[in-house]
């Protein structure tokens, strides 16, 4: 972003910081919104046979303004007993670790918030600061469901994190890069056994490391079939019961904008990112439409996410860690092994 | 005073009091914690109080009573006709099947009997009622377990059912419907037809559940060998209906029993499953749905012609007398002891609902599960929690 700021006009440091701002804020909300009206509302009432919103705007697109203000106008309630600044603090430290892992998903070849070279480890390492949030949250809220839904969640993300790492590993090995605008670039400029025609979006040599990937964002966004942090039947809502009003908004807009930024982070390491085959990889056309190319992206993953959602039942606490420590981990270091052997070999 | 100096059994002496200061310090008092009154899963005002060591059940118990009516002080100062309209309040979802053995009961006392048109007609709708409720348990059971679309399917065709009954009885919820001495009203017209419209569309919902919820590897690893009631634990808690058939219990009081209704003439089977597990109390009910279509169809088919109300008094006084009928309600055997001294009123009414047995059994089964179980057993058991408290 800096560098495209810079060549268009010049503009003073405050008036970047303010652009950049805006474009951060955007950046997470639109994936998020987009997501909750058409997964969360649309899709979800389709599989279930009814409607869904239909009275706010044309087909119930204005809705989403409406479920704002709605959690606005709420009552920010504290519980008597909660630990009063850790409570209120909980929802800002999750959306922290949301707004933190934008920046590193570039848009276009020219288009990025920030370009270090190992932008995918530090995306992996801030979507953790998320438990925390949770931990705090459950903690402070002093009621029982609270605590165990947060123990819950620390656990399954912990246990999730090393597949989605080990996953990850793999797309690095081939890219040869920790440099997110370098996967991709790998992406354009690859070659399927000499052809170079769509270039080579990993999913094609990586599916293993895809499906490991997305089942492991599933867990980490604690949604169906990994809810059980929250599960509504038994442990009322988990971390979020004592919640209400805007902070319960922050926790449902930073779970939701996770699931899109997690749905970007898929589609630039396995699908080839802003970039669609015909155009030159290098050319400024990208950085117009690049971010739209990313959001269709991010909408065909996330369908994939929220269909599981709402089809699953949940995995049982065990269940659920079985199937990380016994399967995915030991499935995505054999993935490691085959693809070293294989960049060695090619 | 005898000192101890040989230097191997002062090392073991040693290391088992370490130990103990070690445990002392390490063990940790159980959590408790209440499920309910208010609690997603209890659908209703049932309240659990587990005593919780982590995750793991160490002793549930329930505490019921929150939603006690006292039905049965209140039949008391009601007329025999008016008890109806009290007690199909106790099972809401299957509401017909209330007054089916109440009235039996009532008719046994009197020595009157329904005409045979209206004895059909009666498990006729006896059937649909169970439809409509069992189908509601299949979709609850997906919501429980964390899978929120199928209730949303059950939801949608059991309003075809409710549609229905509304259209026999005029009500949907709450029919009324049954007299002593036969019903309140023959069928409409067409109505035959349109049932069976809506049969279809019930068999259609039971193979979308095969497909969607059964057959599902999460609810089967949430389901099977979990909450496993062996056949002699549940009949010494009095278990019935789906619940003691799904532990190999051949017992149905529809085929066994055999008073006042019909389904002595049609053909149909009573399901069982060996394991006794959630998933095969799940897999019964399925079944029974099925079943309960076909024996819905043969009924519709077979009505016989007359009328739908034998000659009884215009006010109903009922002679001195006792009796105790059950029939296999949707939810289990529900039975009603009837004792009456010759009033306009019942002397006594003692219901036997199947809920409340049903729910006793949890202390039993509970311990030693994992909080995620208690809530798919507590589903798998299906109770309601006003047949509960009634």
């Amino acid at each position: 972003m800096s560098d495209l700021l810079t060549l268009a006009v010049e503009l003073a440091w405050w008036q970047q910081t303010g652009i950049r701002a805006v474009l951060g804020l955007v950046a997470v909300l639109l994936p998020a919104g987009t997501l909750v009206y058409l997964f969360l509302f649309k899709m979800m009432s389709f599989m279930q046979s009814r409607l869904g919103p239909m009275e706010a705007g044309p087909h119930g697109s204005l809705q989403l303004l409406a479920e704002v203000g709605k959690f606005l106008q709420k009552e920010d309630i504290i519980p008597e007993k909660a630990d009063r600044i850790v409570f209120k603090a909980a929802p800002f430290v999750v959306l922290i670790s949301t707004f933190l892992l934008v920046l590193v998903i570039p848009a276009g070849p020219d288009a990025w918030f920030i370009d270090v070279d190992t932008g995918i480890f530090l995306a992996l390492a801030v979507s953790s600061i998320s438990v925390i949030g949770i931990l705090m949250a459950g903690w402070a809220s002093s009621s029982k469901y609270s605590l165990l839904g947060a123990l819950r969640a620390a656990g399954q993300l912990v246990a999730y994190e090393l597949p989605l790492l080990l996953a990850v590993v793999g797309v690095v090995i081939q890219a040869g890069t920790l440099n997110v605008q370098g996967i991709v670039m790998a992406q354009a400029t690859g070659e399927i056994f000499g052809w170079g025609g769509i270039g080579n979006p990993f999913i094609l040599t990586q599916f293993l490391g895809f499906a490991i990937f997305l089942i492991a964002v599933q867990a980490e966004l604690t949604q169906p079939p990994f809810d059980m942090p929250v599960a509504e039947s038994e442990l009322v809502t988990g971390y979020l019961t004592e919640y209400s009003g805007l902070r319960f908004l922050l926790f449902f807009i930073g779970e939701f904008a996770t699931a899109g930024i997690f749905a970007a982070l898929a589609a630039t390491l396995f699908l080839g990112g802003w970039y669609v085959p015909g155009i030159d990889p290098t050319s400024d056309l990208f950085n117009v439409i690049g971010p739209a190319v990313l959001l269709g992206k991010v909408i065909l993953v996330s369908f994939l996410i929220f269909w599981f959602r709402f089809t699953y039942p949940r995995f049982r606490e065990d269940q659920l860690q079985q199937l990380a420590w016994k399967v995915l981990i030991p499935l995505s270091l054999a993935n490691i092994v085959v693809t070293g052997v294989l960049k060695v070999v090619f | 005073m005898t000192a101890v100096d040989d230097p191997r059994q002062l090392a073991y002496i040693a290391g088992q009091a370490s130990d103990a200061r070690v445990n002392l310090e390490i063990e940790t008092e159980g959590m408790t914690l209440n499920i309910g009154p208010q609690h997603p899963a209890t659908h209703g005002t049932l309240r659990i109080v587990v005593k919780l060591d982590g995750e793991r059940v160490m002793r549930a118990e329930p505490i019921m009573g929150y939603m006690h009516r006292g039905y049965e002080k209140l039949v008391e100062v009601r007329t025999y006709p008016q008890v109806t309209s009290l007690i199909n309040r106790i099972d809401w979802l299957g509401s017909f099947a209330n007054e089916v053995p109440f009235i039996l009961a009532a008719e046994q006392i009197m020595g009157v009997e329904a005409p045979p048109r209206a004895q059909w007609i009666r498990t006729l709708l006896f059937e649909l009622s169970r439809i409509a409720n069992v189908v509601l348990f299949l979709g609850d059971m997906g919501v429980q377990l964390g899978a929120v679309t199928p209730v949303f399917f059950a939801f949608r065709d059991r309003e075809f059912v409710l549609n229905q009954i509304e259209a026999v009885t005029g009500g949907r919820f709450h029919p009324n419907f049954d007299r002593i001495g036969g019903l309140k009203d023959d069928i409409p017209k067409g109505w035959t037809e349109e049932t069976k419209g809506v049969l279809g569309r019930i068999r259609k919902f039971c193979d979308e559940m095969e497909d969607l919820v059964t057959g599902n590897e999460i609810f089967q690893a949430r389901t099977r060998g979990i909450g496993v009631i062996p056949a002699d634990v549940g009949l010494s808690y009095g278990l019935s209906g789906a619940n003691i058939r799904a532990s190999g219990v051949d017992w149905d009081l529809r085929r066994d029993g055999g008073i006042g209704l019909v389904h002595d003439q049609l053909d149909w089977k009573v399901w069982t499953h060996p394991d006794g597990d959630s998933f095969a109390r799940y897999w019964v009910r399925l079944q029974e749905v099925r079943e309960a279509c076909n024996m819905v169809e043969q009924l519709l088919d077979g009505i016989p012609p007359g009328p739908v109300m034998a000659k009884v008094p215009r006010i109903i006084k009922v002679p001195p007398g006792e009796a105790y009928v059950e029939t296999e309600n949707p939810l289990g055997v529900m039975g009603y002891y009837v004792v009456s001294k010759g009033d306009l009123v019942p002397y006594r009414v003692k219901i036997r609902s199947a809920s409340f047995n049903n729910i006793s059994i949890t202390p039993w089964l509970l311990e030693g599960t994992y909080v995620p179980d208690v809530v798919s057993i507590l589903a798998s058991l299906y109770f309601i929690l006003g047949d509960i408290d009634r």
